[in-house]
């Protein structure tokens, strides 16, 4: 019976083989791929076990994010400043694996060092600990421009233009990130971030990038003149000036002053859509924002065919040039990009990447990781920039936007007054982009209000930039 | 060296294995070796210390190899308890003495074990009863659909199965002693294999029988496959029959994938062991209510293991609200556990040493000097092995899962009594085979 005995033997041995090769498959061969799975939710838990590090402003002592014991040996996040900052920092909600914000995008950093090394003797550290994120965000500047948008649908982003640093980004409506409104039916309880995602249409405020497209592509100087009566014919529709008034023959500096729409929408077809397109290009248009958001979170701005969900291609032959010159023909706009756009003006030309991080320090208190300024695109002439300027000013000295004018400091900008919704409903979008002071230009800003019942950019949005460029400089920006 | 000297001398490593481990544990838990940990350490050594005295009086010749890879196993079970629940690694000690006391108690009742064989119709009576017990209302229960348990309320808890396994193998190996020299007479060579006449064929198709009213009693596939497993190596060895091997596992793999597809538990675990990682088998369905979440999450966490594994205390067994993420680590999914904390080594190192206990189990059936006591052994061996394969093949999704215990290891009072009183009958046939002869 022995040799019955071995074989039987044999064949366990072949069974016990085959568990070895099996466990082998599991922990090596498939490992990185279950890992990965988007069942496992093991890495989730892990991560529920690292202290997060702080995600605090600009200040260094505003804690926008921090970590609080919770059960079983886990950290949850608190965020104290609640719905003030929601949109820029985001929320983190480890167990359901949802993540926004900076929480999300900076997410490896707040993590720390944490390799997943693992030996022997257990992992390296069994209190893993992450590192501070340092912002670029002003929490006075931030409290102002949610104290000027005073609960109205709509948003304020303000910049540094010569680094691209985000001092405030501020939206309504907003939520409190300790506790993510999901799946709420409330349109007022959303996580949605209208600076980076919302598309709105810019009005009179994109006369900034036709008249630098213009200038720069050297087919017009401030002083060349264009009629400006009413209406003109453009694609073969009628466009008529606010209120149907005629101009006469003027020249783009006052037609900017008094945002002429006949004018620009010359201007714009004159230059074509070629021209248009490389300029729009230039300034960030066509494309996701290049700030250090989740892609999720961030809209291109850009033209779209009505009721599309999808913008044209850039240089498409559809888009009505003419009116995409004044800001309509379907344009859809960021307040993050229109803030891009006044941005390069005021930097001589020189358009920064906006970004929210200003630096990674760890537990220590080494800073392991600085966001130096980085150049996006010289989009115009320094020269171009400079003449620009000078009919932005002009705007807010004896223009349309006088209500940005601030005591003791010159002003550059442009309104715009959308018209939205149905013909004749009233409703507009008012929008204001400027920036101070003129002669060495230290702030940014732009501002949207949402659906106001016959606003003005001039005097609703206006007034708001004017407070949140006041505070930033008082603050010695 | 003589045979309680190298016992006694292979209890070392048993003894520093549970002692390393549970300071492991407990430096993972709050940075400190408390002297529970060596208290722990040496409880257990105390209790092997006193299983092998006990041995060495009662048996100087018994194989000396099994009872320290018991210890091993047995003192790596406790530490592995211990850090999922202290609390029922102090019970498991408590089992594990038990386990010692019935092993002691096998020994001295059944010193002559042969006299078993006088009782193997009452033996082979009170096991099928003990498999039938599962299903009696009142008392019997499910587990995620299998009934493999015993509730007596107030009273205890047992899992039948385990004692029933080792009553049908001593039934089978007397039994087969009396008839295996019938059973290999006569019989017709058809395509070079010798078919046996057909009644002969009893025995498999009683066998068969049983194993298909195992998976249809309990609706569980695992213990069928064990039972089946086990009793159809002792036909084997008896009568040298490969062809009864063949045909019993073709009307094996016949029958399963019948009734695997007509029980509903059955076909489900069926699904969780060939869609694991689908999303809506994953949570369960309606015709699947569990889901494969217990085995995807094994599978998750031996991924999470790697090559060296996180460390003892290390591996995520609970999820963040509480709850457990691995449903039942300390039983069906302590295979999952020990890869995800000693990884690939870890794991292969512990099925080393089944393959140890094993390899002794059949090598005591090979020196065995009577029939019966050889059949005991391999099936006693055999069953064994199989059950090891079967948890391990489940948790590895080599087969599908079911719920047997990993012997020595799993926490759970039936198989570690019952495992003992296994240890001892494989204990006492090699005394008595490696007994000296004569004056």
């Amino acid at each position: 019976m022995n040799a019955q005995i071995i074989r039987v033997f044999g064949v366990i041995v072949v069974l016990f083989t085959l568990l070895i090769v099996w466990t082998t498959r599991w922990t090596v061969l498939e490992a990185s791929s279950l890992n990965s799975n988007s069942l496992n939710r093991l890495t989730l838990i892990a991560d529920l076990r690292i202290k997060r590090g702080r995600i605090l402003a600009a200040d260094g002592t505003t804690v926008l994010a921090q970590s609080v014991p919770a059960a079983g040996g886990t950290w949850s996040r608190y965020y104290p400043t609640k719905q003030l900052f929601a949109q820029p920092v985001g929320y983190l909600r480890a167990s359901q694996g949802q993540a926004a914000g900076l929480e999300r995008s900076d997410g490896a950093d707040l993590r720390g060092l944490q390799t997943g090394l693992s030996s022997v003797f257990g992992q390296l550290s069994s209190n893993p600990v992450g590192d501070d994120v340092y912002t670029t965000l002003d929490p006075k500047a931030q409290q102002v421009a949610a104290q000027q948008l005073n609960g109205q649908a709509g948003s304020i982003v303000a910049l540094d233009p010569r680094t691209g640093a985000i001092k405030a980004m501020y939206s309504n409506p907003t939520y409190d990130d300790n506790n993510p409104p999901f799946g709420s039916k409330d349109p007022n309880l959303t996580t949605f971030n209208r600076a980076t995602q919302a598309g709105y249409p810019p009005g009179s405020t994109f006369k900034v990038v036709t008249a630098a497209a213009a200038l720069d592509s050297g087919q017009f100087s401030p002083n060349s003149t264009v009629n400006g009566n009413s209406p003109v014919t453009i694609s073969g529709v009628p466009l008529s000036n606010d209120n149907n008034q005629s101009f006469g023959p003027v020249d783009l500096t006052t037609a900017l002053t008094y945002s002429v729409n006949t004018v620009w929408a010359q201007v714009g077809v004159q230059l074509g859509i070629p021209t248009m397109t490389n300029y729009m290009q230039r300034f960030g248009f066509y494309a996701k924002p290049p700030v250090d958001l989740p892609p999720v979170e961030l809209s291109a701005s850009a033209p779209f065919a009505p009721g599309s969900i999808k913008p044209y291609p850039p240089g498409s032959g559809r888009e009505d040039i003419g009116r995409i010159g004044i800001g309509q023909g379907g344009l859809r706009v960021t307040p993050l990009q229109m803030a891009m756009v006044v941005a390069a003006v005021a930097n001589g030309g020189k358009l920064m990447v906006p970004h929210l991080t200003a630096r990674v320090v760890n537990p220590d208190g080494v800073t392991v990781k600085t966001i130096n300024p980085n150049v996006y695109n010289q989009v115009m002439k320094p020269s171009t920039a400079q003449a620009l300027t000078q009919m932005m000013t002009k705007v807010v000295e004896e223009g349309t936007g006088t209500a940005a004018q601030i005591g003791g400091v010159s002003v550059a900008g442009k309104t715009g007054t959308a018209e939205i919704g149905t013909q004749g409903s009233g409703l507009t979008e008012p929008w204001f982009i400027g920036f101070a002071p003129v002669d060495h230009p230290t702030v940014a800003v732009a501002v949207t209000v949402d659906k106001t019942q016959g606003g003005f950019g001039g005097t609703v949005a206006a007034p708001m930039a004017s407070q949140v460029i006041q505070t930033l400089l008082s603050e010695g920006h | 060296m003589r045979a309680r000297n190298r016992e006694l001398f292979l209890l070392i490593p048993a003894s520093l294995l549970v002692t390393a481990g549970f300071a492991g544990v407990f430096i993972q838990r709050s940075n400190v070796i408390s002297n529970v940990s060596l208290t722990y350490g040496a409880i257990f050594l105390g209790l092997c210390l006193a299983g092998h005295i006990f041995l060495r009086i009662t048996m100087p010749n018994a194989d000396p190899f099994l009872f320290p890879l018991l210890a091993v196993l047995a003192c790596f079970g406790v530490v592995m308890i211990y850090r999922i629940d202290p609390t029922l690694a102090r019970q498991q000690a408590q089992w594990f003495v038990l386990g010692l006391v019935l092993m002691a108690l096998t020994i001295i009742f059944f010193r002559d074990y042969r006299k078993l064989e006088r009782y193997r119709y009452t033996i082979v009576a009170v096991s099928l009863g003990l498999l039938v017990l599962p299903r009696l209302p009142g008392i019997g229960y499910a587990a995620n659909g299998a009934y493999l348990g015993v509730r007596i309320p107030g009273l205890f808890v047992f899992q039948p199965p385990e004692f029933a396994k080792i009553g049908l193998v001593i039934f089978l190996a007397s039994y087969l002693r009396d008839t295996r020299q019938v059973l290999v007479m006569g019989g017709r060579r058809i395509l070079g294999v010798t078919l046996p006449p057909i009644k002969h064929l009893g025995p498999i198709v009683v066998i068969w029988g049983l194993a298909m009213g195992i998976l249809v009693l309990l609706s569980d596939i695992g213990t069928s496959m064990m039972f089946y497993g086990g009793l159809l190596a002792i036909l084997y060895v008896a009568t040298g029959r490969l062809s009864f091997v063949v045909i019993g596992a073709l009307a094996f793999a016949l029958g399963a994938w019948y009734l695997g597809t007509h029980i509903p538990h059955v076909h489900a675990r069926f699904d969780d062991w060939l869609h694991t990682f689908d999303p809506s088998v994953y949570n369960g369905n309606k015709h699947n209510p569990v889901g494969s979440y217990q085995v995807a999450n094994g599978v998750f966490a031996q991924a999470a293991g790697g090559l060296f594994g996180q460390g003892f205390g290390q591996s995520i067994l609970t999820l963040p609200g509480g709850g457990p993420l691995i449903p039942f680590p300390q039983t069906d999914m302590i295979y999952a556990v020990i890869t995800d904390e000693l990884g690939l080594f870890g794991a292969v190192a512990v099925l080393v040493v089944y393959l140890l206990f094993i390899a002794r189990g059949f090598k005591i059936a090979t020196i065995a000097r009577d029939s019966f006591s050889t059949l005991l052994a391999t099936g006693l061996a055999a069953m064994f092995a199989i059950q090891v394969f079967v948890i391990v093949g489940g948790v590895t999704r080599v087969i599908p899962l079911t719920g047997v215990t990993l012997p020595f290891i799993s926490y759970g009072g039936s198989s570690i009594v019952a495992n003992c009183v296994l240890l001892a009958l494989l204990l006492l046939i090699s005394d008595r085979a490696r007994r000296p002869t004569g004056p």
